[in-house]
């Protein structure tokens, strides 16, 4: 089948199950949990049952010494809703980490397979990943991938074995803890989350898939994604995340950190779906040599507050860094999204195309930052982003954040506000379709640059959510 | 053979704002008919076809619209069309980012109750475009989007052709063709046109009925249909224009236009 004729059968009705499939909570009983609020016992506790390696347990207590001296961030959206004393840091499933599916545990089994994985494996993945709550459950990679020399594992199993040394040289090197109180937070508790390496001149034709599933009230989810792809390199990573709700705020502030070595080129896909009273701030950094291309895919639905922006360090001539993405913002929700970008050296571009959404009193901000440093010359910058509001009661902003110290660069920067045309509703609504799938269908037309760029199962995800979102009473 | 009323519209005035459009129109189409609707530039053809599909930009101030004796005229646009109404427009709206195959199957599953199966379904849309002269690939692009007037009003005759409804107006489907692309248009709605349905073709000259038996014609003028008559009206009209009927007594002609009562 043709990659057009694959795409016509995506769904345009979701199905009705679908909210409650994301949004029901498995039954397993965790086997360790912290208690809540953050002190030094609890993150000794954490190295302790993790069995960290000496210098990572210095590392968490560091981390914690400066989350302690750093105060909140003084801008973006407001964090009171957050009660850091409430917030479980660590809570392990009771399960050990399984290379077949069928060893995993039943209730675990259960939730992943109503949100489809492993079947994502079964269609066309070379590895599989997922993590419920703090801990990674599940991690497979097809012999003929781990045979060219990829290593695509849980963090754990790299911090201890043989990638020890290559993680500690790149752990929180380019998302260090004294950033920001939430990254100093990571620093000190993380658990769980993927090592990639793809070693020099090795192509990885399918993509590499890793999901995040957290199940426990109250908790924080806090994983480290580690992606090293050598010279000449390429490889496609898509992640998936959600999380079912609870009245109690849950908080997400995992770390990516992205390594692209000279010529090579990295995907990083994600759709983000998480529960309305999730705290979504999450951290990605890439840096990219010489000539190497850093491509974002990225998809924010759902949580409470969510602050986004994946930043790009070009550092090598002739790197490229292309974004794009889309967010949604329904009642109640903040989302503060963007992409951020360092021109570090010569002849360096980027590209980003953010698109957003808002309904029913939600609130978008996209925020861009481009910073051109003095020596990068003959860089190209483009920058464009389309809101689209469902109402008048929602809102939508953009924060340019331009730092430009060089004369010889190209900046493109467009940037459109508009609200849905009632006339192509009508136009619509006249060949039988109803209002609601009228509007559902010019959304998702909105937003069908994005879902083109992901791979099918995910496009059909996002088409399936912003329906549902599209179905959400206000 | 007694014709069954499909349409019926009964003592019809219609608003945009503060200003009167259409003022108790009457007009009544029976399945097996294909009826005619002339006037001037601004008389409210449009306005007319728009208030039967149920546009919301028009207010009806009085009267009734019954399709199939069922009273529509407060209904949504959507349970209209799946009642069977179909208005192919004068100005065919763009919808970025939703295909043409993808709409016109979500049309057809609307319409029909029943969601078509693709490979069937992408089978007889291309036989039905071969036929209309419209390229192939169109079906992957954005609706309407960049399309040019001839296109736009093809699209329209296709998406006719696909949904099959009972009752189909055409608001100037001929506008904009050129030579080759009216002959084709005008055979494509002598194809949907059977005795069980029906058409209300909005138009300002003959072309594309000239293969299309025609059985009654209406002049649109001062807000109501002035003057009805066969298909030989018709003619008159192409010939002469609108400055020599002999219209209704109760539509004075030459009354200002635009007034609000
Ligand atoms: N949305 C609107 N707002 C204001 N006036 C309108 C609107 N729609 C239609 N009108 C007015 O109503 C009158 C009738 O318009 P309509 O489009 O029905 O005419 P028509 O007979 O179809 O003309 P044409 O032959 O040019 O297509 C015109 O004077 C037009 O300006
Ligand atoms: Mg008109």
């Amino acid at each position: 089948m043709s990659g057009e004729d694959k795409r016509a059968l995506i769904p345009d009705e979701p199905d009705d199950a679908a909210r409650e499939m994301y949004d029901t909570k498995g039954v397993m009983k965790p086997r360790f949990q912290v208690s809540s609020g953050l002190t030094s016992e609890i993150v000794s506790a954490i190295s302790d049952e993790k069995g960290d390696p000496p210098w990572m347990r210095e590392f968490r207590q560091q981390s914690l010494a400066v989350y302690n001296e750093t105060p909140p961030p003084d801008w973006g959206p407001p964090l009171d809703g957050l009660d850091m004393e409430q917030i479980i840091t660590y809570v392990k499933p009771d399960a050990r980490m399984e290379a077949r599916w069928e060893d995993v545990p039943e209730e675990i089994k259960d939730t992943f397979e109503r949100l489809g994985i492993p079947e994502a494996e079964r269609t066309g993945l070379a590895g599989v990943g997922a993590q419920y709550d703090s801990e990674v459950v599940y991690h497979s990679v097809k012999s003929e991938v781990a045979d060219l020399g990829v290593v695509y594992t849980d963090m754990d199993t790299a911090l201890k074995g043989e990638y020890g040394e290559m993680v500690r040289q790149h752990f929180m090197k380019i998302l260090p803890p004294r950033e920001h109180r939430f990254m100093a937070l990571h620093g000190a508790v993380w658990s769980g989350g993927s090592f990639v390496y793809v070693p020099d001149g090795v192509e990885v034709t399918i993509p590499l898939q890793s999901y995040f599933r957290f199940n426990a009230a109250g908790a924080g989810q806090f994983e480290h994604t580690l992606i090293i792809v050598g010279k000449g390199s390429s490889l496609h990573f898509i992640e998936g995340c959600s999380a079912p709700k609870y009245n109690v705020a849950n908080l997400h502030a995992g770390c990516v950190e992205l390594y692209v070595g000279e010529g090579a080129r990295l995907r990083y896909s994600t759709i983000e779906n998480w529960s309305k009273n999730m705290y979504n701030l999450n951290s990605k950094r890439a840096v990219v040599d010489k000539n190497g291309i850093i491509e974002w895919v990225s998809g924010s639905f759902g949580s409470h507050t969510g602050c986004l922006y994946p930043m790009s360090v070009l550092r090598g001539e002739g790197a490229r860094m292309d974004y794009t993405g889309i967010t949604f913002a329904g009642a109640g929700q903040n989302l503060d999204t963007g992409a951020q970008v360092v021109h570090a050296a010569k002849n360096t571009s980027s590209r980003i195309s953010a698109k957003s959404i808002s309904k029913g009193g939600g609130k978008s901000t996209f925020r861009g930052g481009i910073t051109v440093a003095r020596e990068a010359t003959g860089c190209r910058v483009s920058v464009s982003c389309d809101s689209l509001m469902l109402d008048s009661r929602s809102r939508s902003d953009t924060v340019p954040v331009m730092d430009v110290r060089c004369d010889d660069v190209d900046i493109g920067y467009e940037a459109k506000i508009g609200r849905i045309s009632e006339q192509a509703i009508y136009y619509l609504m006249s060949r039988g379709i109803s209002e609601d799938d009228a509007r559902a269908m010019i959304v998702n037309g909105f937003a069908e640059p994005i879902s083109k760029e992901l791979p099918l199962e995910y496009a059909v995800e996002m088409n399936n959510l912003i329906s549902l979102e599209m179905k959400g009473n206000t | 053979m007694t014709k069954a009323p499909l349409l019926q519209i009964k003592n019809l005035t219609v608003a945009v704002g503060e200003k009167l459009i259409l003022r108790d129109l009457e007009l009544t189409i029976n399945a097996g008919e294909t009826h005619v609707l002339m006037g001037q530039n601004g008389t409210g053809k449009s306005t007319l076809a728009s208030a039967i599909m149920g546009s919301p930009a028009f207010d009806i101030i009085s009267g009734e619209i019954l399709f199939e004796g069922e009273n529509i005229t407060e209904e949504s646009p959507d349970k209209r069309a799946r009642r069977g109404i179909f208005l192919s427009f004068q100005n065919p709206e763009e919808v970025p980012g939703v295909t043409l195959e993808n709409f016109l199957r979500t049309a057809k599953g609307a319409v029909t109750g029943e969601k078509p199966r693709l490979m069937q379904f992408k089978k007889d849309l291309r036989v039905e475009m071969e036929r209309l002269g419209v390229a192939e690939t169109y079906a992957a692009r954005e609706l309407n989007v960049g399309f040019s007037g001839g296109e736009k009003k093809k699209a329209e005759i296709l998406q006719l052709l696909t949904l099959n409804p009972k009752l189909a107006i055409l608001d100037e489907a001929d506008s904009g063709l050129d030579v080759d692309a009216v002959k084709t248009v005008s055979e494509g709605v002598s194809r949907f046109r059977n005795e069980g349905n029906a058409l209300l073709i909005i138009t300002h000259n003959t072309r594309l009925v000239e293969g299309i038996a025609v059985d009654r014609v209406h002049v649109l003028e001062n807000k109501k249909l002035a003057l009805s008559g066969g298909a030989e009206l018709m003619r008159r009209i192409t010939d002469s224009g609108f400055a020599g009927l002999q219209t209704n007594p109760d539509a004075p002609r030459g009354a200002p236009k635009g007034d609000t009562q």
